[in-house]
């Protein structure tokens, strides 16, 4: 399944002209997330899922080059985004430049493939390596969830106050949902993985910044 | 249904092996790995990997839960459960079933038939297949009648699992009692199910199996047999195609046996029914049925030109079998050596680390299932796998000759291995014979335990 930039082009205008301020479209392994938005809303998924599963799985990282079966992966949980994402690098290329970005005006829709490491986001997160900067990994694989039920709020947003035993996400695993503490105290600094997604054993949800 | 991405969920060469024919068939594959996996061969050769879990299995490739969700979160059409691990697990086939993912594999009821190894007793017999002398242990007073009936020497034997354990040899009956008490303890622990049954030992035997595919409604074909006499305490080493030294009658009804019973069951998937053959009585005893690809596998494959794996698939699809009983043709011989990272000189102890260097070897007739390169890893968690040897050959005699080339040509330099092993099973006349019974390796091992170098490379 292809999207050329001018599908993602229609697909941004239909969005523009509706009231949704959402639109989440999956196309045979691949996903589209549309969000009409602030920078704040587009932040948590420009900081890609893909890039932080790559981190956190070597194996996955090394995977054959070009090899063909990975295009049409989800780009949304894990390394081969990069491979997925190319399809649509046309339309997604000028993404991080109007759409994260404090210039991106209210109502434009922004328009970039979930996970693309193109998109990065404007805001700087501290260096994942400051050791006052620390992971919350996911205990077990699983689908993760940053709020109790849809529709509540998240457990936990950027600035965050968290302690120890602060709950910050759900980790679901055949319907036994099993609750993530935050295992530091700090901020949260970044969040890393998207409302739904599968997260795997020992990926990065989270970072918390320590306190001085 | 079509199946376009599957879950892989195992490990070593098995994992890699599946991978390669899903790549085949393009089909995606996804590794679900432990972390200590996750820069595996197989991680490599996957389209992609999902970490399930920290290294020790019970926290990932035994998590049935774990494992389903990892497929549904990736969106895979069905798992492959590969050998060991939770392959004959009939919660993960129900847990499939239920989440509408293929289990590659039969249905989890008849796992259930077959893992219950008295269940699977009475099926062979309703199927008109000869068990050996036997039956169930209900009380102490009841098993001492039933081991009079039998007469010794008889096993003592778990109803809930195979590989040796829970299982207890008895010479005089008065030794029965504590026999089944360790035998019941031994069970309980490895399997959860401290029920044991009775069978007379037969003391001269062969271990031959028969592979078989169903359809899952009735329809099965064999592809001949494999001999799996070569075991060191019920583990096997080395196997071949065909079994040496059986007239072609016997051999039929080997095969026959082997079908009837996987018609009874409409057994779903590739399949093994193993049998002993009593080398003394000519007779054969139908002793359990394997529910899932066998690591000795490849033997079959080289005389039949068949893949299994992509059988298995293709059943599992709904694809039915692809191949009629008279499309099988067995051709040629071939012998494979299981080559595991243990050392000979300490009692074959597993032998953990870091491959330094290694090098495989290669040629005409010669494959090699592996998952092992430089600077591969063998984990302490897991078994100690580390490559299977498969020679082929027109003859007997040349197979033979191809894998003693083919384990000299072998070097795998950082952990110790039964490569030499190997070598002097080959050379002894023994087996270079032909039809050795399961008792041949420990005799071997008592005649010449010096033969048996450490095999250490550097």
């Amino acid at each position: 399944m292809t999207l050329t930039a001018k599908d993602v082009a229609e697909i941004t205008r239909l969005l523009e002209e509706s009231n949704f301020d959402e639109l989440y479209l999956e196309l045979d392994g691949l996903k589209l997330s549309l969000r009409r938005g602030t920078a704040g809303a587009a932040q948590p998924l420009g900081n890609g899922d893909g890039s932080a599963s790559a981190a956190q799985s070597p194996g996955a990282g090394s995977m054959v080059p070009g090899a063909a079966p990975t295009a049409s992966f989800s780009p949304a949980v894990s390394a081969p985004a990069v491979g997925a994402a190319r399809p649509v690098g046309p339309a997604a290329a000028p993404g991080p430049a109007a759409a994260p970005g404090p210039s991106a005006s209210a109502g434009t829709a922004s328009a970039r493939l979930a996970g693309a490491p193109a998109a990065a986001p404007a805001p700087v997160p501290p260096a994942a390596d400051d050791p006052n900067n620390v992971p919350v990994s996911a205990p077990l694989l699983g689908t993760f969830y940053r709020a109790p039920k849809p529709g509540a709020p998240p457990f936990v947003e950027i600035g965050s106050q968290v302690e120890e035993d602060t709950i910050i996400g759900i980790i679901e695993v055949m319907k036994l949902m099993n609750t993530v503490r935050a295992g530091v105290r700090g901020k949260v600094t970044q969040i890393l993985c998207r409302d739904g997604a599968l997260v795997e054993y020992g990926e990065t949800l989270m970072r918390v910044g320590k306190p001085g | 249904m079509d199946i376009r991405r599957i879950l892989v969920a195992n490990r070593g060469e098995i994992a890699a092996r599946i991978i390669r024919t899903c790549r085949k068939l393009g089909i995606e594959t996804v590794l679900a790995a432990s972390e200590a996996d996750l820069d595996s061969i197989p991680a490599r050769l996957a389209d992609r990997t999902v970490c399930i879990g920290p290294s020790r299995p019970s926290e990932s490739y035994l998590r049935v839960e774990t494992i389903v969700q990892a497929a549904l979160g990736v969106r895979a059409d069905a798992i492959h459960p590969g050998y060991g691990f939770l392959s004959e697990r009939a919660a993960l086939a129900r847990l499939c079933e239920q989440q509408s993912v293929i289990f590659i594999g039969p249905t989890a009821a008849q796992i259930d038939a077959v893992g219950d190894k008295l269940r699977a007793r009475s099926e062979a017999q309703a199927a008109n297949v000869a068990v050996v002398p036997g039956g169930a242990v209900e009380s102490g007073e009841a098993a001492l009648s039933l081991a009079r009936q039998i007469g010794t020497p008889i096993l003592v034997k778990a109803v809930g699992g195979g590989g040796g354990r829970g299982m207890k040899l008895v010479d005089h009956l008065e030794n029965l009692p504590h026999a089944i008490e360790l035998a019941a303890a031994e069970a309980g622990a490895a399997f959860g199910d401290a029920r044991v049954y009775l069978e007379r030992f037969v003391t001269r035997g062969r271990h031959v199996e028969v592979q078989v595919l169903g359809d899952g409604h009735g329809g099965v074909i064999h592809l001949g047999e494999r001999d799996c006499s070569v075991q060191r305490r019920y583990q096997k080493l080395l196997e071949e195609s065909p079994a040496p030294g059986l007239a072609d009658e016997f051999r039929q009804q080997l095969h026959e046996a082997a079908v009837r019973f996987a018609k009874r069951l409409a057994y779903r998937g590739a399949g093994t029914v193993e049998f002993l053959v009593d080398t003394h009585t000519d007779q054969f005893y139908f002793l359990e049925m394997n529910a899932r690809i066998q690591v000795e596998h490849p033997v079959t494959e080289a005389l039949t030109g068949v893949d299994l794996v992509a059988e298995q698939i293709a059943i599992a699809s709904g694809a039915g079998i692809r191949l009629t009983q008279s499309d099988i043709r067995a051709q040629g011989w071939a012998m494979e050596c299981r080559i595991n990272a243990e050392d000979p000189g300490r009692d074959f102890q597993p032998s953990p680390g870091v491959v330094r260097a290694v090098t495989w070897p290669a040629g005409p007739g010669i494959r090699v299932d592996t998952h092992i390169a430089a600077g591969s890893r063998v984990p302490p968690f897991y078994d100690s796998l580390l490559a299977k040897l498969i020679a082929y050959g027109p003859t007997r005699a040349q197979a033979l000759q191809r894998l003693q080339e083919a384990v000299a040509a072998s070097r795998v330099e950082g952990v110790r291995t039964n490569l030499a092993f190997h070598a002097a099973v080959l050379k002894d006349p023994e087996f270079q014979a032909g039809a050795v019974d399961t008792g041949f390796l420990a005799r071997l091992l008592e005649r010449s335990p010096l033969q048996m170098e450490t095999g250490i490379h550097g």
